[in-house]
Protein backbone atom coordinates (compact mmCIF):
# COMPACT_ATOMS: atom_id res chain seq x y z
CA UNK A 1 0.00 0.00 0.00
CA UNK A 2 0.80 3.25 -0.57
CA UNK A 3 2.56 5.05 1.97
CA UNK A 4 0.11 8.19 1.47
CA UNK A 5 -2.79 6.10 1.19
CA UNK A 6 -4.14 7.20 4.38
CA UNK A 7 -3.50 10.84 4.20
CA UNK A 8 -4.89 11.05 0.58
CA UNK A 9 -7.70 9.02 1.13
CA UNK A 10 -8.34 11.93 3.90
CA UNK A 11 -8.01 14.76 1.05
CA UNK A 12 -10.02 13.27 -0.59
CA UNK A 13 -12.57 12.64 1.24
CA UNK A 14 -12.59 15.98 3.05
CA UNK A 15 -12.95 17.37 -0.33
CA UNK A 16 -16.03 15.41 -1.48
CA UNK A 17 -17.73 16.41 2.19
CA UNK A 18 -17.40 19.79 1.42
CA UNK A 19 -18.97 19.77 -2.14
CA UNK A 20 -22.26 18.10 -0.11
CA UNK A 21 -22.06 20.51 2.68
CA UNK A 22 -21.95 22.92 0.07
CA UNK A 23 -24.65 21.69 -1.96
CA UNK A 24 -27.82 23.60 -0.62
CA UNK A 25 -29.80 20.83 -3.28
CA UNK A 26 -27.69 17.71 -1.82
CA UNK A 27 -28.43 18.56 1.62
CA UNK A 28 -32.62 19.46 0.82
CA UNK A 29 -33.17 15.96 -1.30
CA UNK A 30 -31.09 13.76 1.19
CA UNK A 31 -32.46 14.72 5.11
CA UNK A 32 -35.41 17.52 4.38
CA UNK A 33 -37.27 14.88 1.11
CA UNK A 34 -37.39 11.83 3.41
CA UNK A 35 -38.03 13.79 6.39
CA UNK A 36 -40.82 15.17 4.48
CA UNK A 37 -42.12 12.18 3.25
CA UNK A 38 -42.23 10.43 6.84
CA UNK A 39 -44.50 13.50 7.74
CA UNK A 40 -46.72 13.10 5.35
CA UNK A 41 -47.09 9.09 5.31
CA UNK A 42 -47.96 9.27 8.93
CA UNK A 43 -49.55 12.34 9.54
CA UNK A 44 -51.66 12.11 6.15
CA UNK A 45 -52.01 9.19 4.33
CA UNK A 46 -50.86 6.86 7.23
CA UNK A 47 -54.31 6.94 8.77
CA UNK A 48 -55.73 4.89 6.09
CA UNK A 49 -52.97 2.64 5.77
CA UNK A 50 -53.71 -0.23 7.52
CA UNK A 51 -50.55 -2.28 8.67
CA UNK A 52 -51.86 -4.72 10.90
CA UNK A 53 -48.82 -3.11 13.43
CA UNK A 54 -49.89 -0.46 16.15
CA UNK A 55 -46.37 2.29 15.21
CA UNK A 56 -46.81 3.37 11.73
CA UNK A 57 -43.86 5.04 12.13
CA UNK A 58 -41.73 2.05 13.28
CA UNK A 59 -43.31 0.46 9.77
CA UNK A 60 -42.13 3.08 7.71
CA UNK A 61 -39.05 3.90 9.00
CA UNK A 62 -36.88 0.96 6.89
CA UNK A 63 -38.00 2.15 3.54
CA UNK A 64 -37.58 6.03 4.32
CA UNK A 65 -33.73 5.47 5.28
CA UNK A 66 -33.52 3.55 1.64
CA UNK A 67 -35.14 6.15 -0.18
CA UNK A 68 -32.61 8.53 1.51
CA UNK A 69 -29.66 6.30 0.73
CA UNK A 70 -31.08 6.32 -3.12
CA UNK A 71 -31.39 9.98 -3.34
CA UNK A 72 -28.16 10.13 -1.33
CA UNK A 73 -26.04 8.00 -3.88
CA UNK A 74 -27.30 9.87 -7.00
CA UNK A 75 -25.22 12.59 -6.10
CA UNK A 76 -22.15 10.57 -5.56
CA UNK A 77 -22.85 9.52 -9.64
CA UNK A 78 -23.06 13.32 -9.64
CA UNK A 79 -19.84 14.15 -8.42
CA UNK A 80 -18.17 11.44 -10.19
CA UNK A 81 -19.66 12.84 -13.58
CA UNK A 82 -17.98 16.28 -12.66
CA UNK A 83 -14.47 15.12 -11.71
CA UNK A 84 -14.56 12.47 -14.79
CA UNK A 85 -15.61 15.02 -17.14
CA UNK A 86 -13.75 18.22 -16.24
CA UNK A 87 -10.47 16.60 -15.98
CA UNK A 88 -10.28 16.68 -12.38
CA UNK A 89 -9.18 12.53 -12.73
CA UNK A 90 -6.39 13.66 -15.19
CA UNK A 91 -5.25 15.99 -12.60
CA UNK A 92 -5.09 13.32 -9.56
CA UNK A 93 -3.84 10.63 -11.97
CA UNK A 94 -0.67 12.57 -13.37
CA UNK A 95 0.33 13.20 -9.45
CA UNK A 96 2.49 11.31 -7.71
CA UNK A 97 -0.54 10.11 -4.98
CA UNK A 98 -2.33 6.64 -3.81
CA UNK A 99 -3.97 6.47 -7.17
CA UNK A 100 -6.86 4.19 -5.67
CA UNK A 101 -8.47 6.94 -3.66
CA UNK A 102 -9.61 9.35 -6.11
CA UNK A 103 -12.20 6.46 -7.04
CA UNK A 104 -12.14 5.31 -3.28
CA UNK A 105 -12.65 8.63 -1.95
CA UNK A 106 -16.06 8.84 -3.23
CA UNK A 107 -16.95 5.16 -2.15
CA UNK A 108 -15.84 6.64 1.25
CA UNK A 109 -17.55 9.82 1.14
CA UNK A 110 -20.87 7.80 -0.23
CA UNK A 111 -20.70 5.83 2.89
CA UNK A 112 -20.14 8.70 5.50
CA UNK A 113 -22.44 11.42 4.23
CA UNK A 114 -25.30 8.25 4.03
CA UNK A 115 -24.84 7.36 7.48
CA UNK A 116 -25.14 10.93 8.42
CA UNK A 117 -28.67 11.10 6.71
CA UNK A 118 -29.53 8.10 8.08
CA UNK A 119 -28.77 9.39 11.13
CA UNK A 120 -30.37 12.54 11.22
CA UNK A 121 -33.82 10.99 10.23
CA UNK A 122 -33.38 8.58 12.53
CA UNK A 123 -33.18 11.67 15.27
CA UNK A 124 -35.94 12.92 13.57
CA UNK A 125 -38.12 9.77 13.80
CA UNK A 126 -37.54 9.22 17.41
CA UNK A 127 -39.18 12.67 17.57
CA UNK A 128 -42.55 11.45 16.26
CA UNK A 129 -42.47 8.12 17.89
CA UNK A 130 -40.23 6.15 16.53
CA UNK A 131 -39.45 3.23 19.10
CA UNK A 132 -37.55 0.41 18.77
CA UNK A 133 -37.01 -2.24 20.98
CA UNK A 134 -33.48 -3.69 19.38
CA UNK A 135 -30.67 -4.00 21.05
CA UNK A 136 -26.89 -3.05 20.68
CA UNK A 137 -26.60 -6.29 18.78
CA UNK A 138 -29.82 -5.90 16.43
CA UNK A 139 -28.72 -2.48 16.40
CA UNK A 140 -25.27 -3.17 14.37
CA UNK A 141 -27.01 -5.34 12.52
CA UNK A 142 -29.02 -2.90 11.31
CA UNK A 143 -26.38 -0.38 10.33
CA UNK A 144 -24.13 -3.18 8.64
CA UNK A 145 -27.25 -4.01 6.49
CA UNK A 146 -27.92 -0.54 5.29
CA UNK A 147 -24.01 0.09 4.55
CA UNK A 148 -24.24 -3.03 2.47
CA UNK A 149 -27.29 -1.53 0.80
CA UNK A 150 -25.09 1.71 0.53
CA UNK A 151 -22.38 0.49 -0.69
CA UNK A 152 -24.56 -1.75 -3.14
CA UNK A 153 -25.94 1.54 -4.77
CA UNK A 154 -22.94 3.49 -4.44
CA UNK A 155 -21.39 0.88 -6.91
CA UNK A 156 -24.79 1.04 -9.45
CA UNK A 157 -23.94 4.87 -9.14
CA UNK A 158 -20.54 4.68 -10.09
CA UNK A 159 -21.38 3.20 -13.09
CA UNK A 160 -23.59 5.57 -14.12
CA UNK A 161 -21.36 8.17 -12.92
CA UNK A 162 -18.65 7.09 -15.44
CA UNK A 163 -20.05 6.04 -18.51
CA UNK A 164 -22.78 8.83 -18.72
CA UNK A 165 -22.12 11.17 -21.21
CA UNK A 166 -24.41 14.00 -19.91
CA UNK A 167 -25.70 15.33 -16.56
CA UNK A 168 -29.15 14.53 -17.78
CA UNK A 169 -28.19 11.11 -18.33
CA UNK A 170 -26.66 11.23 -14.73
CA UNK A 171 -29.24 12.47 -12.77
CA UNK A 172 -32.19 9.95 -14.99
CA UNK A 173 -30.68 6.73 -13.56
CA UNK A 174 -31.88 7.82 -10.31
CA UNK A 175 -35.17 8.07 -10.12
CA UNK A 176 -36.12 3.78 -10.80
CA UNK A 177 -34.10 3.20 -7.39
CA UNK A 178 -36.01 6.00 -5.29
CA UNK A 179 -39.06 4.73 -6.72
CA UNK A 180 -38.33 0.98 -5.53
CA UNK A 181 -39.05 1.54 -2.43
CA UNK A 182 -42.93 2.71 -3.07
CA UNK A 183 -43.04 -0.93 -4.65
CA UNK A 184 -42.18 -3.00 -1.74
CA UNK A 185 -43.54 -3.85 1.56
CA UNK A 186 -41.83 -0.56 2.45
CA UNK A 187 -45.03 1.82 2.81
CA UNK A 188 -47.89 -0.71 2.72
CA UNK A 189 -48.15 -4.50 3.29
CA UNK A 190 -47.68 -6.23 -0.42
CA UNK A 191 -50.97 -8.43 0.42
CA UNK A 192 -52.75 -5.28 -0.61
CA UNK A 193 -51.09 -4.73 -4.33
CA UNK A 194 -52.65 -6.76 -7.30
CA UNK A 195 -50.94 -9.92 -7.77
CA UNK A 196 -48.70 -8.58 -10.88
CA UNK A 197 -47.01 -6.33 -8.60
CA UNK A 198 -47.55 -7.99 -5.39
CA UNK A 199 -45.19 -10.73 -7.34
CA UNK A 200 -42.21 -8.15 -8.03
CA UNK A 201 -43.08 -6.15 -4.55
CA UNK A 202 -42.52 -9.48 -3.24
CA UNK A 203 -39.54 -10.61 -4.98
CA UNK A 204 -37.23 -7.22 -5.48
CA UNK A 205 -34.37 -6.57 -3.09
CA UNK A 206 -36.30 -3.55 -1.26
CA UNK A 207 -38.77 -5.88 0.19
CA UNK A 208 -36.40 -8.21 1.67
CA UNK A 209 -34.04 -5.57 2.81
CA UNK A 210 -36.83 -3.46 4.71
CA UNK A 211 -38.26 -6.87 6.28
CA UNK A 212 -34.98 -7.53 7.16
CA UNK A 213 -34.25 -4.19 9.13
CA UNK A 214 -38.01 -4.04 10.42
CA UNK A 215 -37.50 -7.37 12.20
CA UNK A 216 -34.40 -6.77 13.52
CA UNK A 217 -35.73 -3.12 15.13
CA UNK A 218 -38.80 -4.78 16.36
CA UNK A 219 -37.16 -7.51 18.17
CA UNK A 220 -38.84 -10.27 15.77
CA UNK A 221 -37.16 -13.27 14.37
CA UNK A 222 -35.72 -12.52 11.07
CA UNK A 223 -36.18 -15.54 9.67
CA UNK A 224 -34.73 -16.08 5.71
CA UNK A 225 -35.43 -12.69 5.03
CA UNK A 226 -31.99 -11.71 5.86
CA UNK A 227 -29.87 -13.76 4.12
CA UNK A 228 -31.57 -12.98 0.85
CA UNK A 229 -31.08 -9.46 1.75
CA UNK A 230 -27.46 -10.03 2.30
CA UNK A 231 -27.33 -11.82 -0.63
CA UNK A 232 -28.65 -9.46 -2.70
CA UNK A 233 -26.62 -6.75 -1.45
CA UNK A 234 -23.57 -8.68 -1.88
CA UNK A 235 -24.46 -9.95 -5.55
CA UNK A 236 -25.30 -6.51 -6.37
CA UNK A 237 -21.94 -5.11 -5.03
CA UNK A 238 -20.20 -7.70 -6.81
CA UNK A 239 -21.71 -7.39 -10.61
CA UNK A 240 -21.67 -3.52 -9.90
CA UNK A 241 -18.27 -3.40 -9.07
CA UNK A 242 -16.79 -4.98 -11.84
CA UNK A 243 -19.04 -2.53 -14.62
CA UNK A 244 -17.73 0.27 -12.63
CA UNK A 245 -14.10 -0.69 -12.69
CA UNK A 246 -14.78 -1.46 -16.26
CA UNK A 247 -16.13 2.06 -17.24
CA UNK A 248 -13.55 3.71 -14.79
CA UNK A 249 -10.49 1.85 -16.41
CA UNK A 250 -11.96 2.67 -19.81
CA UNK A 251 -11.80 6.24 -19.11
CA UNK A 252 -7.70 6.29 -17.80
CA UNK B 1 20.95 16.88 -27.12
CA UNK B 2 23.17 16.52 -24.03
CA UNK B 3 20.65 16.28 -20.72
CA UNK B 4 16.81 15.99 -22.51
CA UNK B 5 14.17 16.57 -20.05
CA UNK B 6 12.04 14.57 -22.47
CA UNK B 7 13.07 11.23 -25.12
CA UNK B 8 9.81 10.13 -27.38
CA UNK B 9 10.97 7.62 -29.92
CA UNK B 10 9.01 6.20 -32.49
CA UNK B 11 5.52 6.52 -30.72
CA UNK B 12 2.63 5.07 -31.46
CA UNK B 13 -0.94 4.80 -30.52
CA UNK B 14 -4.61 4.14 -32.06
CA UNK B 15 -8.28 4.02 -30.94
CA UNK B 16 -9.70 1.06 -32.05
CA UNK B 17 -8.57 1.56 -35.80
CA UNK B 18 -7.84 4.80 -35.85
CA UNK B 19 -4.14 5.55 -35.88
CA UNK B 20 -3.52 8.73 -33.60
CA UNK B 21 0.16 8.38 -33.54
CA UNK B 22 2.56 7.11 -36.18
CA UNK B 23 5.80 6.84 -34.64
CA UNK B 24 6.28 9.91 -33.09
CA UNK B 25 9.92 11.37 -32.25
CA UNK B 26 11.82 14.23 -30.32
CA UNK B 27 13.29 15.29 -27.28
CA UNK B 28 12.78 18.24 -25.42
CA UNK B 29 16.28 20.38 -23.64
CA UNK B 30 15.99 20.69 -19.96
CA UNK B 31 15.11 24.28 -18.82
CA UNK B 32 13.57 25.15 -22.18
CA UNK B 33 10.33 25.95 -23.39
CA UNK B 34 8.37 23.08 -26.57
CA UNK B 35 5.92 23.69 -28.29
CA UNK B 36 3.67 20.78 -29.97
CA UNK B 37 2.24 22.68 -32.36
CA UNK B 38 -0.55 21.07 -34.73
CA UNK B 39 -4.61 21.69 -35.69
CA UNK B 40 -7.24 19.75 -33.71
CA UNK B 41 -7.21 16.24 -33.84
CA UNK B 42 -3.67 15.93 -34.93
CA UNK B 43 -2.27 13.62 -31.49
CA UNK B 44 -1.09 16.55 -29.50
CA UNK B 45 -3.66 15.38 -26.47
CA UNK B 46 -2.68 11.91 -26.79
CA UNK B 47 1.19 12.77 -26.50
CA UNK B 48 0.44 15.08 -23.36
CA UNK B 49 -1.34 11.44 -22.30
CA UNK B 50 0.87 8.96 -22.28
CA UNK B 51 3.79 11.27 -21.37
CA UNK B 52 2.04 12.49 -18.05
CA UNK B 53 1.21 8.44 -17.59
CA UNK B 54 -2.65 8.56 -18.31
CA UNK B 55 -2.56 6.62 -21.37
CA UNK B 56 -0.10 3.75 -22.43
CA UNK B 57 1.44 3.63 -25.83
CA UNK B 58 1.11 0.88 -28.71
CA UNK B 59 4.75 0.65 -28.89
CA UNK B 60 7.64 3.08 -29.50
CA UNK B 61 9.16 4.68 -26.13
CA UNK B 62 8.63 7.66 -24.37
CA UNK B 63 10.96 8.56 -21.28
CA UNK B 64 10.78 11.75 -18.83
CA UNK B 65 14.06 12.64 -16.72
CA UNK B 66 15.27 9.29 -18.37
CA UNK B 67 12.01 7.11 -15.92
CA UNK B 68 10.34 4.92 -18.65
CA UNK B 69 6.39 6.43 -18.25
CA UNK B 70 5.45 3.02 -19.11
CA UNK B 71 7.61 0.83 -16.59
CA UNK B 72 8.39 3.81 -13.69
CA UNK B 73 5.61 5.60 -13.81
CA UNK B 74 5.98 6.74 -9.91
CA UNK B 75 9.24 8.63 -10.95
CA UNK B 76 7.63 10.07 -14.16
CA UNK B 77 4.53 11.60 -11.99
CA UNK B 78 6.98 13.01 -9.08
CA UNK B 79 8.94 14.88 -12.01
CA UNK B 80 5.81 16.10 -13.61
CA UNK B 81 2.68 18.36 -13.43
CA UNK B 82 -0.19 18.12 -16.09
CA UNK B 83 -2.57 21.10 -16.75
CA UNK B 84 -5.09 19.76 -19.02
CA UNK B 85 -7.11 21.39 -21.80
CA UNK B 86 -9.85 22.57 -19.43
CA UNK B 87 -8.76 24.26 -16.33
CA UNK B 88 -9.06 21.28 -14.17
CA UNK B 89 -9.98 23.25 -10.57
CA UNK B 90 -12.63 22.44 -8.36
CA UNK B 91 -15.10 24.61 -8.98
CA UNK B 92 -17.06 23.93 -5.27
CA UNK B 93 -13.52 25.23 -3.31
CA UNK B 94 -12.24 28.58 -3.41
CA UNK B 95 -8.89 29.22 -5.10
CA UNK B 96 -7.12 28.83 -1.47
CA UNK B 97 -9.04 25.89 -1.03
CA UNK B 98 -8.12 24.31 -4.95
CA UNK B 99 -4.24 25.36 -3.68
CA UNK B 100 -3.97 23.61 -0.26
CA UNK B 101 -5.53 20.58 -1.50
CA UNK B 102 -2.90 20.37 -4.24
CA UNK B 103 -0.16 20.93 -1.82
CA UNK B 104 -1.63 18.16 0.65
CA UNK B 105 -1.49 15.92 -1.94
CA UNK B 106 2.02 16.57 -2.79
CA UNK B 107 2.54 16.07 1.02
CA UNK B 108 4.21 19.02 1.58
CA UNK B 109 5.00 20.22 5.10
CA UNK B 110 3.12 23.60 5.18
CA UNK B 111 0.17 23.75 2.70
CA UNK B 112 -1.47 27.01 3.63
CA UNK B 113 1.70 28.80 3.68
CA UNK B 114 2.29 27.57 -0.22
CA UNK B 115 -0.95 28.85 -1.35
CA UNK B 116 -0.29 31.91 0.50
CA UNK B 117 2.60 32.67 -1.90
CA UNK B 118 1.04 31.30 -5.34
CA UNK B 119 -2.07 33.28 -4.93
CA UNK B 120 -0.20 36.23 -4.17
CA UNK B 121 2.28 35.44 -7.36
CA UNK B 122 -0.45 34.64 -9.39
CA UNK B 123 -2.60 38.00 -8.63
CA UNK B 124 -5.69 35.52 -6.67
CA UNK B 125 -5.10 37.02 -3.45
CA UNK B 126 -7.97 39.56 -3.63
CA UNK B 127 -10.09 36.54 -4.98
CA UNK B 128 -8.39 34.04 -2.72
CA UNK B 129 -11.27 33.01 -0.85
CA UNK B 130 -14.19 33.05 -3.40
CA UNK B 131 -15.47 29.52 -5.10
CA UNK B 132 -13.69 29.30 -8.25
CA UNK B 133 -16.43 29.13 -9.96
CA UNK B 134 -17.04 32.16 -10.15
CA UNK B 135 -13.52 32.97 -11.18
CA UNK B 136 -13.11 34.26 -15.23
CA UNK B 137 -11.39 32.15 -17.64
CA UNK B 138 -7.60 34.18 -17.71
CA UNK B 139 -8.24 33.64 -13.51
CA UNK B 140 -9.51 29.98 -13.85
CA UNK B 141 -6.41 29.35 -15.83
CA UNK B 142 -3.85 31.16 -13.73
CA UNK B 143 -5.44 29.09 -10.73
CA UNK B 144 -4.86 26.04 -12.94
CA UNK B 145 -1.52 26.45 -13.62
CA UNK B 146 -0.56 27.73 -9.90
CA UNK B 147 -2.07 24.76 -8.81
CA UNK B 148 0.21 22.62 -11.19
CA UNK B 149 3.58 24.36 -9.49
CA UNK B 150 2.96 23.01 -6.17
CA UNK B 151 5.66 20.65 -5.32
CA UNK B 152 8.12 22.36 -7.85
CA UNK B 153 8.21 19.88 -10.54
CA UNK B 154 10.55 20.15 -12.76
CA UNK B 155 8.68 19.47 -16.29
CA UNK B 156 5.26 20.75 -16.64
CA UNK B 157 2.96 20.01 -19.20
CA UNK B 158 0.01 22.77 -20.57
CA UNK B 159 -2.36 21.15 -23.04
CA UNK B 160 -3.45 24.28 -24.79
CA UNK B 161 -3.34 26.55 -22.37
CA UNK B 162 -4.85 29.70 -23.81
CA UNK B 163 -7.62 27.95 -26.10
CA UNK B 164 -10.98 29.99 -25.05
CA UNK B 165 -9.01 32.67 -23.27
CA UNK B 166 -9.38 36.70 -24.37
CA UNK B 167 -6.27 38.59 -25.42
CA UNK B 168 -5.78 39.88 -22.49
CA UNK B 169 -5.66 36.78 -20.63
CA UNK B 170 -3.78 34.78 -22.71
CA UNK B 171 -0.92 37.48 -22.53
CA UNK B 172 -0.93 37.18 -18.63
CA UNK B 173 -0.46 33.03 -19.18
CA UNK B 174 2.47 33.71 -21.62
CA UNK B 175 3.80 36.31 -19.27
CA UNK B 176 3.83 33.22 -16.45
CA UNK B 177 5.29 30.80 -19.29
CA UNK B 178 8.27 32.69 -19.68
CA UNK B 179 8.43 33.11 -15.73
CA UNK B 180 8.31 29.59 -15.16
CA UNK B 181 11.26 28.88 -17.87
CA UNK B 182 13.53 31.38 -16.32
CA UNK B 183 13.17 29.59 -13.01
CA UNK B 184 14.72 26.33 -15.18
CA UNK B 185 11.35 24.43 -15.78
CA UNK B 186 10.83 23.13 -18.72
CA UNK B 187 7.69 23.36 -20.32
CA UNK B 188 6.24 21.26 -22.30
CA UNK B 189 3.40 23.27 -24.14
CA UNK B 190 0.67 22.41 -27.01
CA UNK B 191 -1.04 25.11 -29.30
CA UNK B 192 -2.70 25.41 -32.45
CA UNK B 193 -2.11 28.96 -32.35
CA UNK B 194 1.31 29.87 -34.55
CA UNK B 195 1.38 33.14 -32.89
CA UNK B 196 2.05 31.69 -29.37
CA UNK B 197 5.01 28.83 -30.54
CA UNK B 198 6.42 31.73 -32.19
CA UNK B 199 6.03 34.23 -29.10
CA UNK B 200 7.24 31.22 -26.28
CA UNK B 201 9.15 28.24 -27.67
CA UNK B 202 12.77 27.98 -27.79
CA UNK B 203 11.88 24.61 -29.82
CA UNK B 204 8.92 23.75 -31.81
CA UNK B 205 7.92 20.44 -33.49
CA UNK B 206 4.54 20.89 -35.78
CA UNK B 207 2.44 17.20 -35.56
CA UNK B 208 0.57 16.39 -38.69
CA UNK B 209 -0.93 13.22 -39.39
CA UNK B 210 0.11 11.59 -36.28
CA UNK B 211 4.10 12.26 -37.05
CA UNK B 212 6.42 14.92 -35.89
CA UNK B 213 6.87 16.49 -39.97
CA UNK B 214 9.20 19.31 -38.55
CA UNK B 215 11.13 20.75 -35.91
CA UNK B 216 13.78 23.10 -34.49
CA UNK B 217 14.17 26.25 -33.71
CA UNK B 218 12.04 29.13 -34.91
CA UNK B 219 15.45 30.29 -36.93
CA UNK B 220 16.00 26.69 -37.90
CA UNK B 221 12.03 26.60 -39.17
CA UNK B 222 12.42 30.00 -41.49
CA UNK B 223 15.29 28.40 -42.71
CA UNK B 224 13.32 25.90 -44.38
CA UNK B 225 11.47 28.48 -46.64
CA UNK B 226 13.20 29.99 -48.97
CA UNK B 227 13.76 33.44 -48.07
CA UNK B 228 11.25 35.93 -48.50
CA UNK B 229 11.07 38.56 -51.05
CA UNK B 230 11.61 42.02 -49.48
CA UNK B 231 8.51 44.42 -49.67
CA UNK B 232 8.21 47.77 -48.28
CA UNK B 233 4.59 48.21 -46.70
CA UNK B 234 2.96 50.16 -44.85
CA UNK B 235 2.92 48.89 -41.13
CA UNK B 236 -0.62 48.49 -40.18
CA UNK B 237 -1.64 47.81 -36.63
CA UNK B 238 -3.71 44.43 -35.91
CA UNK B 239 -6.47 44.40 -34.55
CA UNK B 240 -4.95 42.50 -31.61
CA UNK B 241 -2.37 45.54 -30.78
CA UNK B 242 -5.53 48.28 -31.41
CA UNK B 243 -7.73 46.27 -28.88
CA UNK B 244 -4.92 45.95 -26.39
CA UNK B 245 -3.73 49.47 -26.62
CA UNK B 246 -7.03 50.30 -26.01
CA UNK B 247 -7.78 48.42 -23.22
CA UNK B 248 -4.40 49.62 -21.44
CA UNK B 249 -5.51 53.10 -21.95
CA UNK B 250 -8.55 52.54 -20.04
CA UNK B 251 -6.85 50.91 -17.46
CA UNK B 252 -4.13 53.65 -17.29
CA UNK B 253 -7.25 56.59 -16.90
CA UNK B 254 -8.72 54.69 -14.39
CA UNK B 255 -5.69 53.77 -11.98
Amino acid sequence: MNKHFFSDMGVMVGRSMRHISRSMDTIITVTITPIALLLLFVYVFGGAIQTGTGNYVNYLMPGILLIAIASGISYTAYRLFLDKSKGIFERFHSMPIARSTVLWGHVLTSLVSNALSVVIIILVALIMGFRSSAGVLSWLAVAGIIALFTLALTWIAAIAGLSAKSVDGVSAFSYPLIFLPFISSAFVPTESMPSAVRAFAENQPVTSIVESIRALLSNQPVGNEIWIALAWCIGIIIVAYFFAMRAYKARV
Amino acid sequence: MQNPSIQVKGLQKSYKKLQVLKGVDFEVEKGSIFALLGSNGAGKTTIVRILSTLFKPDSGTASINSFDVVSDPENVRQSISLTGQFAAVDEVLTGRENLIMMAKLRHLKQPRQVADELLERFGLADAADRRASTYSGGMRRRLDIAMSLIGKPQIIFLDEPTTGLDPEARIEVWKVVKELADSGTTVFLTTQYLEEAEQLADQIAILHEGRVIASGTLQELKKLFPPAKVEYVEKQPSLEEIFLTIINKKEEKLG
